[in-house]
């Protein structure tokens, strides 16, 4: 086993703010509806509940100002396309970039594709590569392959080691003969949890003449990120996990590099003049932006974001963080569980697992039954669970409203799933 | 969970922990695997076949409880019977063997039995109940 990569290993929580996870929940509808059993649930890595914030804004944007943006010259279409731009400006300083360089999409897989398919199809040719790792969402691998096949792209991968972090002393391999134009690489691990030392990443790329992509789908929700301090060019994220509603995500990328591409969808909105046979782009970001746009969407991202701030970014990481050290330790009273993942100190709030040689489906289905809502399968990252010799695996997962209780129910659950199958 | 764990324990976990007709077989006049990509089940299932009649029928592989069970089922149900009577089973009928109610990703589960009895046995490879709208 090789030595741990430099930079992994996350410093202690400097932040003083902290909150009531128990006040938060209440601000939860979902948490809160009556049903026969109480929910206990433990996949906001799949998606993230909604705070009643979220939720009256997107409501008060139908009721009170719903018109399409950018286009009617009368006062409810105006303020609609007020707090379209405005949500984009919040979550631009939420990531700490420019208004200008923040291209709405649907979702991270959405984004990566723009990468792939405007940069990558008219910065890449024959020969180049495409460096990516073995623990990679297939959202962020699928576009590639399909790159790959089309330009005769080779990619390239950094090894992930038994302990589910990434060999990073691959990288100065996979980067010598210069070929590489791009680096892709998930922030936090969907599965694993392990958070990656993306800005030596980006130091290695940029120094060996390729970009940087971060897959940040696990990160911006969690903990603070800041596209400068971590020194990439494209950055992927979505609303869904950061309490925001689902059908909003997006492409952050460096102003030049945005300018240098070509438009990925072609429409209404992304074009400055359009005649019979041909049309000249719009500015950025709307270059970017064909169609309608997801407007009430963008209004309830707008909301979350606030609610995150509110709590602060920090503080949810470190919320996380505690969750997660405590199931890996719950966990470890449980005959026959092994965790996939490094330890807690190296990991946000994810906790994948396997129960013995129960199929996780089973474990899924028998804490279903007792209301514990956890993922079961690949969670779309098969090459990885090929790599760890799993066919699949169960995994919990938190947010800001998780409470060590909801722990207690999925260990009791366990248990039963030992008692049920043994 | 009460009833749901016992109708769990009755009719899946005796299947799961003791599946009949288990195992491949020598020289299968029908032999074909399956397996479903959302959950890593795989399954095999060789088939002895004698003036149109499923003299024997084996299943292999590895999954969940569900589709280990199902497959266990159908076999024990089907062995004995003709190509024909087989051939009109139906996802319904599984999920009577199995006598639970499922949600729609362990429905799939349940249904890769009878799925691939029907690809290696006469070619219908859409996912029983889907094949009106395939």
């Amino acid at each position: 086993m090789s030595s741990p990569p430099a930079g992994t290993t996350i410093a202690p929580a400097t932040s003083r703010r902290r909150f009531d996870p128990r006040e938060v929940r209440g601000r939860f509808p979902l948490l809160n509806a009556r049903r026969d059993r109480p929910l206990v649930y433990l996949d906001s890595a799949a998606t993230a509940q909604k705070p009643e914030s979220v939720l009256a804004a997107m409501d008060d944007y139908y009721r009170r100002y719903n018109a399409n943006i950018h286009r009617g010259i009368y006062a409810i279409a105006e303020e609609a396309t007020a707090a379209y731009e405005d949500a984009r400006a919040r979550l631009a300083r939420f990531i700490g970039a420019p208004a200008r360089e923040v291209v709405f999409t649907r979702n991270s897989t959405e984004a990566i594709n723009l990468v792939a398919y405007a940069w990558g199809r008219s910065a890449l040719a024959r020969g180049d590569a495409v460096v990516l790792t073995e623990m990679e969402h297939h959202s962020n691998l699928v576009p590639w392959h399909i790159l790959a096949a089309e330009r005769g792209i080779e990619l390239r991968f950094i090894p992930v080691t038994d302990s589910g972090e990434l060999a990073l002393e691959a990288l100065p391999g996979l980067l010598a003969d210069g070929r590489a134009r791009l680096v892709g690489v998930v922030h936090v691990s969907n599965v694993l949890g392990t958070v990656n030392p993306v800005e030596e990443i980006a130091r290695q790329a940029r120094a060996a003449g390729a970009l940087t992509l971060v897959d940040a789908s696990q990160s911006v929700p969690h903990l603070p990120v800041d596209v400068r301090a971590l020194g990439c060019d494209f950055l992927a994220l979505t609303g869904h996990k950061m309490l925001g509603p689902t059908g909003i995500g997006a492409l952050w990328a460096r102003r030049e590099l945005l300018e240098a591409m070509p438009p990925f969808l072609g429409g209404g909105e992304m074009i400055r003049e359009v005649r019979l046979q041909g049309s000249k782009w719009n500015e950025l970001p709307w270059k970017f932006e064909a169609g309608t746009m997801p407007i009430a969407e963008a209004v309830g991202l707008r909301a979350a974001i606030a609610f995150c701030e509110e709590l602060g970014m920090d503080a949810i990481f470190e919320h996380d963080r505690e969750l997660a050290r405590y199931a890996l330790e719950r966990l470890g009273e449980v005959p026959d569980v092994r965790i996939l993942g490094p330890g807690a100190e190296r990991r946000g709030g994810v906790v994948a697992f396997e129960l013995g040689t129960i199929h996780p489906h089973d474990v899924a289905t028998v804490l279903d039954h007792r209301g514990v809502a956890v993922r079961a399968g690949h969670h779309c990252a098969m090459p990885l669970h090929e790599r760890l010799g799993v066919p699949a695996s169960a995994r919990a997962s938190f947010h800001c409203y998780s409470v060590p209780e909801d722990v207690d129910a999925l260990v009791e659950g366990l248990h039963h799933a030992r008692r049920v199958f043994g | 969970m009460g009833d749901w764990d016992e109708l769990y324990r009755e009719n899946i976990l005796d299947h799961y922990k003791h599946p009949r007709c288990r195992g491949t077989l020598e020289h299968p006049d029908i032999t074909y695997e399956d397996a479903n990509p959302l959950c890593g089940d795989q399954l095999r299932i060789d088939i002895e076949v004698k003036d149109g009649r499923i003299e024997r029928i084996r299943h292999s592989g590895h999954g969940c409880s569900i589709s280990q069970a199902a497959a266990s089922m159908l076999c024990e149900h089907v062995e004995g019977r003709t190509l024909e009577e087989a051939r009109k089973l139906t996802r319904e009928d599984v999920l009577e063997m199995l006598g639970i109610e499922l949600g729609p990703v362990r429905l799939k589960c349940a249904l890769l039995a009878l799925k691939t009895l029907k690809a290696g046995a006469y070619g219908i490879t859409q996912w029983p109940g889907e094949e009106e709208t395939a």
